[in-house]
């Protein structure tokens, strides 16, 4: 058969399907593969609330995006090259997402009369849309040939057509010309127990291969080179993934045992079933009863000498924020990862949003400072979450470690360190002397030191009420508290000698635009910046890792360029904290729609405010 | 495990360098006492000893202990010191709490250490009012009672909470009271001793807010009467052994041993082991006003099972036996790793 082998750099699928129609498993299938294979990748798992929303509506669409390449990929892509709609409601969802001249693949079993009118789709068929006409519409029954490969298998109607995502991923991987090994590999292991799952799956992914190999229809197939990435040793890596390894890592290197305290909590859960999976590290998980007893279980053991973590979500975070206020009165570690969501209140459970940042800096009552870092990306998170451990040991002090629902599902290859290069973390301990021991005395940091409790001659009572200067008595003398929320405050500050300078991710380091980033938005951003370069606009980027204290060089940084724009996905939080502090008007640039910036939308607002 | 180290201490070993703050006459004074005398006995290095505590008078507690201590904040303390002892099984952990602390604001953390059954132990200060904050009612001021906050009477159905721990499945529940020293300290040693979550409920009398709501147990001319202390195998009698409790069925009531119907060999005998028992002992309370039933003193209820600590090391023991020790490179790599060129 004739077929023409297409050269891609870069290429974005979008799986949508019903919720229970397996699309986040093919999504993340598909995405192994590909960085086994070599290829840059970044993904966007976009799904419901409900577990299983109502089959076959527009509600109840689940999504998984992927972009690949043979070269850099730093955002989920924009808009797809290929649409896989498994049934009406998944086309009628996305349509809008697929490019002009794009591949439509459309499971025609799901545009049937029933499924039409579940996607309330009775007077149009969406496969017969307008839009539609600029796009290759590849009609497939997915149904069909999957029951017609299993014919011989005993496994149930219903067992069977539950392997249908595999005819999908079969074929998607002749089209990309992938291996189905890592594929059946990973199914033989789900279903060790189960061979007749395993031979129904195995069976089904080699028909969708196959179909595309004999079926007449389908003469594209295309070709993406691995990407050219820094040379070395790679991994895939989700964000909440890269943060519990991080958490591990520091704790270790710490030499510290790590507690984490944590209440299931919609995006942050699986950093607690991360972490269960890994007592060998002598990782100590408790899920608590409520996201109080996390974080102040946390507390416990941090006063008890070990590593106390907590994490959750922004309501979570909003009720722990009194035991944070204790901890930065006994100034003892506590790692606080929000994994932020659409909010406030409930809000977007499932959704992205960067609208915690407030909280996380101001958000506590009385004079309250943290430091505050924030992730950029799924391979990052590691790097951001270690610091973040560094600072709370070696500063005696909570911190508030920043992601978001777009970071901590999502994927991508992560070139990871050998733990012996990473950055030494040093606890300081209180030890007997002559001397009396003063449990609030600092070192030239303002940090004070760490008395476990075990050790002879340090017995010390702290809480949460104002101590005295050294002695960490309680104190209602007026100078006293004023001078330990100023040395608080400082302490704080001085967190800022400690931490790199300001780099300019990209571009030039003054002139017209600096685009002003933080967390998620770096791969749209970076993207963005890259596009404006070659088109000789005269932009930088500067991506903030640490929210509080700033970079002591970040005032200087702003003051080179003419504007600055500060795109976010909340209503304009850092750029508050911007311009009160450097006193710069800067551009916001904000999106609060519970998914994150295209690049295209940051190219669009750079141009705008060029001139 | 750390080796058993026993030192000799006296009471006064442990109290510390801080003045101490309760109102004159506070019953908390006679309950600081008895435990500074109960971990003096106990031998345990004070360094390995943590006193932790909410907020509320009672809660000051942790200063006059010359041991590692945490004031904390309002109905955490259970909490904190499940991290803690979760953290440091090692430690012997104490929480100080009140009847608003433990049972309104930390209820929630309360009931869960002491299902998990973590090996602390919990001394609630019920005095049935909130002290600190000048007199409003608690969760187990009696129904009626006329406070700051309840002008024209409590309508507010109180705890009881002996009933409330046993709801949770404590391992180890006892009543005890301010005004006996002696079985105050007893009861502390046998909770301290007892492997897994103890729950003390004292009585504590608050002179300024809430004076004599404990009258009734503690008055000369009326505790005899009032008042049942039970020990492990004797049989239940009270009231200079003039009374006696004798089950009917299931429902206890109180019989005359000077005459000739009843004698102490009819006597229910306690059995802390044994959860019926315990049960009926914990409806020795306000709320069956017709029976007057008096007042349980003593070790309710006592059983052993596995503590969440000693289960999670055995976890993270099982783990390193079947695992191996963590090894830092192998989990950052994953098990899929590919090499570019």
């Amino acid at each position: 058969m004739a077929e023409v082998k297409e050269k891609r750099e870069q290429i974005t699928v979008l799986f949508a399907g019903d919720s229970g129609d397996g699309m986040q498993l093919t999504g993340n299938q598909f995405t192994s593969t590909h960085a086994l294979f070599g290829n840059d990748i970044s993904t966007f798992p976009n799904f419901p609330a409900e577990i299983r929303a109502p089959q076959g509506t527009v509600n109840g669409v689940s999504g998984f995006q992927v972009k690949f390449g043979s070269s850099r990929i730093f955002t989920p892509g924009d808009a797809a090259d290929v649409l896989v709609a498994m049934n009406a409601a998944a086309l009628k969802a996305n349509m809008h997402k697929l490019k002009k001249g794009g591949i439509l693949i459309a499971n025609t079993a799901g545009f049937d009369s029933k499924n039409l009118k579940l996607a309330n789709c009775e007077d149009e068929n969406p496969l017969e849309s307008e839009r539609l006409e600029d796009v290759m519409v590849y009609d497939v029954d997915i149904t069909e040939l999957t029951m017609a490969a299993l014919e011989d298998s005993p496994l149930t109607k219903k067992e069977k057509l539950r392997t249908k995502n595999m005819f999908v991923l079969g074929f998607l991987f002749w089209m990309f010309n992938r291996s189905l090994e890592s594929t059946e590999n990973y199914i033989k292991e789900k279903f060790s127990k189960l061979p007749d799952v395993i031979d129904a799956n195995v069976s089904v992914l080699k028909a969708g291969y196959n179909f595309g190999e004999t079926s007449e229809a389908f003469t594209s197939r295309y070709q993406v080179e691995p990407a050219s990435l820094e040379p070395g040793t790679y991994r895939s890596v989700m964000g909440n993934q890269g943060v519990a390894i991080g958490l591990i890592a520091a704790a270790k290197k710490a030499g510290l045992e790590m507690f984490y305290g944590s209440y299931p909590i919609t995006p942050a859960s699986d950093i607690l079933h991360e972490l269960a999976k890994h007592k060998n590290f002598s990782v100590r998980t408790f899920q608590a009863e409520d996201e109080i007893a996390a974080v102040t279980s946390a507390i416990g053991a941090s006063f008890g000498g070990a590593l106390g973590v907590t994490a959750s979500s922004g309501p979570g975070i909003a009720l722990k924020t009194e035991a944070i206020g204790l901890a930065i009165m006994l100034e003892l570690p506590l790692v606080v990862v929000n994994v932020q969501r659409g909010g406030p209140s409930t809000g977007l459970p499932t959704k992205t949003e960067q609208a915690d940042l407030l909280q996380a800096v101001y958000g506590r009552n009385g004079e309250a400072p943290i430091p505050v870092v924030a992730a950029r990306s799924p391979e990052e998170a590691f790097e951001a979450t270690y610091e973040a451990v560094r600072i709370s040991v070696e500063h005696m002090t909570p911190v508030m470690l920043l992601s978001d629902g777009y970071i901590a599902n999502g994927a991508s290859p992560w070139k990871f360190p050998e733990a012996s290069s990473l950055k030494p973390i040093k606890p300081l301990y209180a030890e007997k002397t002559e001397e009396e021991y003063m449990p609030y005395a600092r070192d030239e940091k303002l940090v004070r030191k760490w008395a476990i409790p075990g050790t002879e001659g340090l017995e010390h009572r702290i809480g949460g009420l104002e101590k005295e200067e050294l002695t960490g008595n309680v104190s209602y003398d007026p100078d006293n508290h004023e001078k330990m929320v100023k040395l608080r405050a400082e302490k704080i500050d001085k967190i800022a000698d400690y931490i790199p300078e300001q780099e300019i991710d990209n571009g030039s380091d003054s002139g017209k635009v600096l685009i002003l980033s933080w967390g998620s938005t770096y791969g749209a951003v970076k993207t963005a910046v890259e596009d404006l370069l070659k088109d000789d606009y005269d932009v930088g980027h500067a991506h903030l890792r640490y929210l509080n204290p700033m970079p002591r060089n970040l005032g200087e940084v702003l003051t080179k360029f003419d504007k600055v724009l500060v795109p976010e996905m909340n209503d304009g939080q850092l750029i508050h904290i911007i311009q009160s502090k450097y006193n710069k008007r800067c551009i916001p640039l904000n999106k609060i729609k519970g998914i994150p910036f295209t690049s295209a939308e940051i190219v669009e607002s750079v141009k705008e405010n060029y001139a | 495990m750390s080796e058993v180290k026993e030192k000799k201490y006296k009471a006064k070993d442990f109290a510390s360098d801080q003045e101490i703050r309760w109102c004159p006459g506070c019953g908390d004074y006679a309950i600081l006492k008895q435990v500074q005398s109960a971990v003096a006995q106990t031998g345990k290095p004070k360094e390995e000893i943590v006193f932790i505590s909410g907020i509320g008078c009672s809660s000051r507690f942790p200063y006059y202990m010359d041991t590692y201590g945490m004031h904390s904040i309002h109905g955490r303390a259970t909490a904190i010191a499940s991290g803690l002892k979760t953290a440091r099984p090692d430690l012997s952990v104490w929480i100080i709490t009140g009847d608003g602390d433990s049972l309104s604001i930390g209820g929630n953390h309360l009931i869960h250490l002491l299902r998990r059954n973590i090996d602390t132990n919990i001394l609630l200060f019920n005095n049935e009012i909130y002290g600190l904050t000048k007199g409003q009612y608690s969760p187990t001021t009696p129904e009626g009672s006329h406070t700051k906050s309840s002008p024209m009477g409590v309508i507010d159905h109180p705890f009881n909470p002996i009933s409330l721990a046993l709801g949770a499945d404590a391992g180890f529940i006892a009543r005890t009271v301010d005004r006996e020293p002696r079985h105050m300290k007893d009861i502390f040693l046998q909770a301290d001793e007892h492997k897994g979550a103890s729950f003390v409920e004292i009585y504590q009398n608050c002179p300024v807010f809430n004076d004599g709501a404990f009258n009734a147990y503690t008055d000369r001319g009326l505790k005899d009467e009032n008042t049942l202390f039970i020990e492990a195998g004797k049989p239940m009698t009270f009231h200079k052994d003039k009374k006696g409790i004798v089950l009917d069925g299931l429902k206890p009531k109180v019989v005359d041993l000077t005459s000739d119907e009843y004698s102490v060999d009819d006597c229910l005998v306690h059995d802390p082991s044994d959860r019926t028992v315990a049960y009926i002992l914990s409806q020795f309370f306000d709320n069956d006003k017709s029976a007057d039933l008096p007042r349980v003193f003593g070790v309710i209820y006592s059983e052993n099972r596995p503590t969440y600590e000693d289960q999670l090391s055995n976890q993270v023991e099982l783990a390193i036996e079947e695992k191996g020790e963590g090894d830092l490179d192998a989990l950052i790599a994953g098990p899929n790793t590919w090499y570019h060129q």
